[in-house]
């Protein structure tokens, strides 16, 4: 591996250049205690906010995690205050009967922050239905993010703008074009990192294996977040998978693995920051797993009760990201009352863009029925167009 | 809805077909898969081709051209690096572009096509191999949910310029799994585009288009035909691509002129079709042979044409017929033609079974007698 190690590029002090092996030798740990996760999570700063002993932030030789700087934990916690409010006000439109459906990731916003937190802007991001504020934190506009739930399109926005994939509702079909996505950088030289994000239960899904294969025998700059929140829509992961956690698949694959609690904003940041920077310099693909709740139904279609019980809901709230990280930067000095006021008006702002533009009418054209379907469309589509086209001006005329 | 046929593009090229159709009748063994026997494609691409030309080399041709034309175009799938693919397609490629440019995946089908969508997503052009037809099937959620769909979830931003190559059919004495007409799966799923070549020009012709296609593409080569070989000159098809005078999509083509009846058929069947024309004309009656080249988008004009102007037709396909292509483009012409109709038109067809075993397959294929018991039946006045 030297020949790989004395390759290296411009990196930062211990990030390590080319393939977990080398990565495991510039840490000074051996391949497998590189991939393998530690034996518990990752958590920086505790359920009330304070800052844990280094001891005790689960870390081991080689998995050491600096706590990142206060500007970016500030940033971080206005995105997961406007993540918070566009869960509730979403869930709102639905109950309003303004959007068809919202899965709504309260609970899950630190997990969604972070992951487009730790991006560049030239770096891709690969969402689920799920994973909308993590959309949003990247960039894309609220309302043009929520056009697939609003149900006028199934995709509002342009996903080579923000370098965001159309959010996948077949599961972790999404992972493998994060793979591809990778690929086509990686072959033209480009340092872009991509980062796909899935659920505990799509982890079973034989895409998840195919594309966390694909990634680490191309070695490609691909990491996979999986927010493990306990449940497939009923089924919980104690019956889903039987392995020490879902970090430790990647040793499997020879990828390094790493698990997080999933409501710390702080060890979020700190694992995916280290993640990215690992991929982007060519140690190959990594999965972090993030433990973390959701804290409602998997949609407003869903009712939790049939299968978990009030008492785990009420002991998930008490490990609540947003407050635990609001706990956390007031006692540190770094969020004052001015900065709350600011930062809850953004919140408001968003939410408010959000009603305009769900309570807007949509306009839907019937003729975009045909319109993208091939670049041109074929004899029989416009043979079809002409015919709908027909029997609305008919319809029209007996108006 | 046009009752017009002039179809610009009707040509004919029956010494091609003939040929094929001769190399048709004489059957590969039934042993297995290695009764197709692989003949080494050249790769160099400096000297003219104009020798008889097997259909293998004109796709290995076609791909090396498109690797040498554009550098976004990236060869993938299992077995295709150094071994050059189960039947040579991509033989030479990886030694002459890298490993960058053709290479080899792990096995695992939705794997490569997915990352094919990304890879499309990212500003390349993915021409990627399933190396038998029913081992596509792993992959089916990634071609029908986004290879389909992607171009209209994303209102057009997002295209997926991408070739799924898939060696199909029968005809060769396949084992279970490798004989598989998946082509009417396809042809079900808007956002697809199907070609089916019959011919070795076509194989070069067809296979550049759809590489240079903004639209995904299945590419359904007939493995029967793979070793058939024709009297082609390489450099005059690169020359008339280049030119962009021998488009195929949408345009299906008259491969064998006749007045009293129309075969339409595509791919592995256009051999057959022809042959029973020729033992047609021997009894004094002149079929037609209208050869599809592209399901989707399908030639309405040119099929229709035909069919107007005989008044009887055939659909042959070696799918089994139960909601196939084949019923898709009798429904068509019976749209369309039933004025000008003499008789129902009929299809011979694979029957609603799996592929046979080898020792079956030939009770299940149409066959040049099936295929004039079918015309026979066609209601003649004599």
């Amino acid at each position: 591996m030297t020949q790989a190690a004395s390759s290296a590029g411009p990196v930062r002090p211990g990030i390590p250049a080319a393939r977990p092996d080398a990565a495991a030798q510039a840490f000074g740990i051996t391949p497998e205690d590189y991939m393998l996760p530690t034996r518990g999570q990752i958590q920086i700063i505790d359920e009330q906010g304070r800052v844990r002993p280094v001891a005790e932030q689960g870390t081991a030789p080689g998995h050491e995690y600096p706590l990142p700087e206060g500007p970016e934990l500030l940033a971080a916690y206005e995105r997961l205050v406007v993540g918070r409010r566009v869960n509730d006000q979403n869930s709102a439109l639905v109950r309003q009967g303004r959007m068809a459906v919202y899965p709504s990731s309260h609970g899950q916003e630190a997990c969604q922050v972070a992951a487009a937190l730790c991006l560049r802007e030239d770096d891709w991001l690969f969402p689920t239905y799920r994973d909308s504020v993590a959309v949003m934190t990247k960039g894309v506009d609220p309302v043009e993010a929520m056009t697939i739930f609003r149900g006028d399109w199934h995709g509002g926005y342009d996903p080579t703008r923000h370098k965001v994939g159309i959010q996948c509702t077949p599961l972790t079909t999404q992972l493998l074009h994060a793979v591809g996505v990778a690929h086509a950088a990686k072959l033209r030289g480009e340092d872009t990192v991509v980062l796909a994000m899935c659920g505990d239960g799509a982890t079973s899904e034989g895409d998840f294996h195919e594309a966390l294969n694909f990634a680490a025998v191309f070695q490609l700059p691909v990491v996979f977040f999986v927010q493990n929140n306990g449940y497939a829509i009923s089924v919980p992961l104690s019956a889903q998978s039987a392995a020490p956690s879902l970090a430790h698949k990647a040793v499997g694959y020879g990828m390094a693995g790493e698990r997080v609690d999933g409501n710390d904003l702080v060890a979020l940041l700190a694992v995916l920051d280290r993640g990215v920077e690992l991929a982007r310099n060519g140690s190959g693909p990594l999965l972090v797993e993030a433990h973390t709740y959701r804290i409602q139904a998997h949609t407003n279609a869903d009712d939790a009760t049939r299968y978990r019980e009030d008492a785990e809901v009420q002991a998930w709230l008490a490990k609540d990201p947003v407050t635990r990280m609001r706990a956390y930067l007031r006692e540190g000095g770094l969020l004052d009352d001015a900065a709350e006021e600011r930062i809850a008006a953004a919140a408001e702002a968003t939410a408010a863009t959000l009603r305009a533009g769900m309570n807007a009418e949509a306009t839907i054209d019937p003729q975009d029925l045909f319109r993208y379907v091939y670049t041109t469309p074929t004899p029989q589509l416009v043979e079809q167009s002409v015919r709908l086209a027909d029997e609305l001006s008919r319809e029209e005329d007996t108006k | 809805m046009s009752q017009t046929a002039t179809p610009e593009s009707t040509t004919t090229n029956v010494p091609a077909a003939a040929a094929a159709a001769r190399q048709a009748s004489s059957r590969a063994g039934s042993a297995g898969i290695p009764a197709v026997r692989p003949e080494p494609a050249a790769t160099s691409a400096s000297k003219p081709d104009l020798g008889p030309v097997t259909f293998a080399k004109a796709l290995n041709t076609a791909l090396a051209d498109a690797l040498e034309a554009d550098p976004a175009v990236v060869m993938f799938g299992e077995d295709i690096g150094t071994l050059g693919g189960v039947f040579r397609i991509t033989d030479g490629l990886t030694a002459r572009f890298g490993r960058s440019r053709c290479f080899d995946t792990p096995l695992a089908e939705s794997g490569i096509v997915g990352m094919a969508v990304g890879m499309a997503m990212n500003g390349m052009r993915p021409v990627i191999e399933m190396q038998f037809d029913a081992f596509a099937y792993p992959a089916f959620e990634q071609i029908a949910s986004h290879v389909a769909k992607m171009h209209n979830r994303s209102r057009g931003r997002l295209k997926m310029p991408m070739v799924i190559r898939i060696p199909y059919a029968g005809g060769i004495g396949g084992v279970e799994h490798h004989c598989d007409s998946s082509e009417s799966y396809y042809a079900h799923t808007p956002g697809l585009k199907v070609f089916v070549p019959a011919t070795v020009a076509d194989g070069y012709r067809m296979l550049r288009e759809a590489i240079d296609s903004d639209d995904p593409v299945m590419f359904m080569e007939p493995k029967k035909l793979y070793f058939s070989k024709e009297k082609v000159d390489l450099e005059a098809l690169r020359a008339e691509y280049e030119a962009g005078t021998s488009r195929t999509e949408g345009r299906a083509v008259v491969a064998r002129a006749g007045t009293d009846a129309t075969l339409i058929a595509y791919g592995p069947s256009v051999p057959v079709a022809l042959a029973a024309a020729e033992a047609a004309a021997a009894e004094g009656r002149s079929i037609e042979v209208v050869d599809v080249r592209t399901i989707v988008p399908f030639d309405d004009e040119t099929v229709c044409a035909s069919v107007r102007k005989t008044g009887r037709a055939v659909v042959v396909a070696e799918t089994p017929g139960f909601a196939s292509v084949a019923s898709e483009i009798v429904a068509r012409v019976q749209e369309r033609c039933f004025h000008s109709l003499a008789a129902p038109v009929l299809r011979v067809t694979g029957f609603d079974v799996p592929f046979p075993a080898p020792k079956l397959e030939h009770y299940f294929l149409p066959s040049v007698d099936r295929i004039l018991d079918a015309v026979d039946d066609l209601q003649w006045e004599d």
